[in-house]
């Protein structure tokens, strides 16, 4: 196998190009809307039919995005959370006092959203009321879990889960370690963190059991649940790496599955919301569409150029939206 | 050759006149800009568009290296910083007084993400002639500062006598015989001294000459091994004894170099088990190492660096014609174990 992917099925030619202009961070779809995040304070807007068109949300970097179907959440260097829509319109949400970096954002379930500045985790309710935690060190990662006002925070030294409405204390699952990136899965039974180490960590909620999920190149920068949470797509290697979440032990005592090797390291990983299918993307600008049960291939993007930064499928799995780390960006149709 | 940002980073124990460099580096007409990191915000201000504040937050990696730790804050913030990628042409990073440097350096060989698109270019240590030598005395942190520089400002140096400088001269090569040295007032020095140096680039390990017998060609080729001193002191402040030059000569009780080098060619299947058991079981004490090797059988000058546990090392380039090939390592640390060190190296004679 090479990485030319010479012989793989290509949906290459269904792109439409989009020239964001400035380094792409992340992707999302608002709807039908591909929307491409850059790092230097503007998103761009790319409705199915239309003109794209570029929204300037921060005075300064973009350093935190998440995404509901309404709305794309930032937070910036600028100390601020801003909403914006598919039609542009954007609103500041919370300004830091200290103007104190974003660093992390996060969207629940009912509307409820989430930032952490520093030490402090702070979340809000659909009707706007606002909560805050501080933890040891400074956030390294935040989510909300499936159900109820329950956000999980990553930090030194291992986790803390916290009920944000209700008076009981936060949780703090201990492991020692820097944990950064954190992800819930969609069952609510398992939390996972990515570590500074080239390494997972995660904590069964039942039991509280550890586990340790290793062998990893690089750090893990991108975690994905495939549909229903039956694995764990992850970068960090030049494989793709899945982790098994079927059955009551998730992963623990088992191998991961291992496809779509390449010369290069993935960078990015993001499953598709209907089918055992990841798109995989690679530091030299591949992009591969993954099947898990059979590992079968699909070229979306040719590896030759920046490392891709972003990847988002849209609702239904009809589209594909690509950035790279150059600017480059792409909305594949497979509809 | 590389778009990397470089990132400096400025030491000294509290007082020694590091916030005063860091503006003159940012008033001077250099047409550069600079992205500035600051652990305190001191009682003098910084005048810069782009300046952030971080808690300096030490983080121990799981990987079984005990002194591996990095500054988790600086993997964060040069991670945002890095989305204004354009907005900047250089990082300065200063750290606290009493601040380690090593997780800073540290930092950059064990994160990729920090490694891929940013490069350390130097440490930069501020003493204060006036006070150093009392640091040196109760302050571990002063002497690591001192130890872990690539460039030291001996800063200060109208407050104090001659005599007295020479003497603050004379304990810091002790402790840190490779660092470029520059006599200041109030950190007066042409900036490409301080920026911009590459310190940490493997392609510039030319020469590890101790820097305060540059010059002496013939006399310091011999002295440069017998640094190291196994016998016994009976004081805690060391002893000096005069060198042609003038400048006295100490020993520092705790923290000391190393230089060895050798004519025979090395065993690349010795050397290398070698260094890495060194550094695993002597990590901690091992503030900084470099090498040049000449492998037998081997065309190539092969350079090597390393903090700590962290070893960094690539073929740098051919050997030229009628260039002298030996070998030659450099370790500075606290209580190095010399004499294993000696006879470890003598050890990996091809």
């Amino acid at each position: 196998m090479t990485d030319s992917r010479a012989n793989t099925p290509s949906v290459v030619e269904r792109t439409r190009p989009v020239k964001s202009g400035a380094p792409v961070v992340a992707a999302h779809f608002l709807r039908e809307t591909a929307a491409f995040v850059l790092g230097e304070g503007a998103i761009v807007l790319v409705p199915r039919a239309g003109e794209a068109r570029n929204v300037s949300v921060h005075d300064g970097a973009i350093l935190a995005t998440a995404a509901d179907a309404k709305r794309i959440l930032t937070g910036g260097d600028d100390g601020k959370v801003v909403a914006t829509d598919a039609e542009g319109e954007s609103t500041i949400l919370a300004a830091d006092a200290k103007q104190r970096w974003i660093d992390h954002v996060a969207v629940g379930p009912a509307g409820a959203l989430a930032w952490s500045a520093g030490r402090e985790a702070c979340v809000r309710t659909a009707k706007g009321s606002e909560r805050t935690l501080e933890v040891p060190s400074t956030v390294g990662g935040l989510a909300f879990a499936p159900k109820g006002l329950r956000l999980a925070v990553a930090h030194y030294n291992g986790l803390t889960l916290w009920f944000a409405n209700a008076q009981s204390e936060p949780e703090r699952l201990q492991w020692k370690g820097s944990h950064l990136d954190v992800a819930v899965s969609p069952d609510g039974r398992f939390v996972i963190t990515s570590m500074q180490e080239p390494t997972l960590h995660g904590w069964r909620l039942a039991d509280r059991k550890d586990m340790r999920m290793s062998g990893y190149g690089a750090r893990v920068r991108s975690l994905d649940w495939s549909v229903g949470g039956k694995w764990l797509a992850t970068s960090g290697s030049t494989q793709l790496i899945l982790w098994p979440f079927q059955g009551k032990d998730g992963p623990m005592g088992k191998a991961p599955r291992i496809l779509a090797p390449a010369e290069v390291q993935v960078e990015v990983v993001a499953c598709h919301p209907k089918q055992e299918a990841v798109a995989v993307g690679y530091t030299d600008g591949l992009v591969l569409l993954v099947r898990i049960e059979d590992g079968a291939e699909v070229l979306a993007r040719k590896g030759a150029g920046a490392p891709i930064t972003a990847l988002a499928w849209s609702a239904t799995g009809a589209a594909l939206a690509v950035g790279a780390e150059d600017g480059e960006a792409g909305v594949i149709d497979l509809g | 050759m590389s778009d990397k940002v470089p990132v400096t980073v400025l030491t000294g124990y509290l007082g020694a006149g590091k916030t005063t460099l860091l503006n003159r580096i940012l008033s001077e007409p250099h047409g550069q800009k600079y992205a500035v990191i600051v652990n305190e915000f001191g009682e003098i201000g910084i005048d810069n568009d782009l300046v952030v504040g971080a808690d300096e937050e030490i983080f121990e990696m799981n990987n079984g290296c005990i002194c591996c730790t990095v500054r988790g804050d600086l993997v964060r913030i040069i991670d945002g910083l890095m989305r204004r990628k354009g907005k900047f042409d250089a990082i300065i990073v200063e750290t606290t007084g009493l601040a380690d440097p090593a997780p800073v350096a540290q930092t950059f060989f064990m994160d990729d993400n920090v490694g891929r698109k940013a490069k350390l270019d130097a440490v930069v240590t501020v003493a204060d002639a006036r006070w150093l030598q009392d640091r040196l005395k109760d302050a571990p942190e002063a002497k690591n500062q001192i130890a872990f520089a690539d460039v030291i400002l001996l800063n200060k140096t109208d407050l104090v006598e001659p005599d007295a400088l020479s003497e603050v001269e004379a304990r810091i090569r002790g402790i840190n015989p490779y660092a470029k040295l520059h006599k200041t007032e109030r950190c007066r020095i042409a900036l490409p001294e301080v920026l911009g140096r590459n310190a940490f680039d493997l392609d510039r390990i030319m020469e590890i000459e101790p820097e305060f017998l540059g010059g002496d060609g013939h006399h310091h080729h011999d002295h440069a091994h017998d640094h190291a001193h196994d016998h016994e002191h009976e004081h805690g402040h060391g002893h000096a004894h005069h060198h042609d030059g003038g400048l006295k000569h100490y020993h520092d009780e705790e923290m000391q170099s190393v230089s060895l080098k050798t004519d025979r060619p090395l065993d690349p299947d010795k050397f290398f088990p070698w260094v890495q058991e060194l550094v695993q079981i002597e990590g901690p004490s091992i503030l900084r190492c470099k090498g040049i090797l000449s492998f037998k059988d081997d065309d190539q000058r092969f350079v090597f660096q390393g903090v700590h546990m962290i070893l960094d090392g690539d073929h740098q380039r051919p050997w030229q014609p009628g260039e002298k090939r030996e070998s030659r390592i450099v370790f500075i640390g606290r209580k190095l174990p010399m004499d294993k060190i000696r006879e470890g190296f003598a050890g990996c004679a091809a």
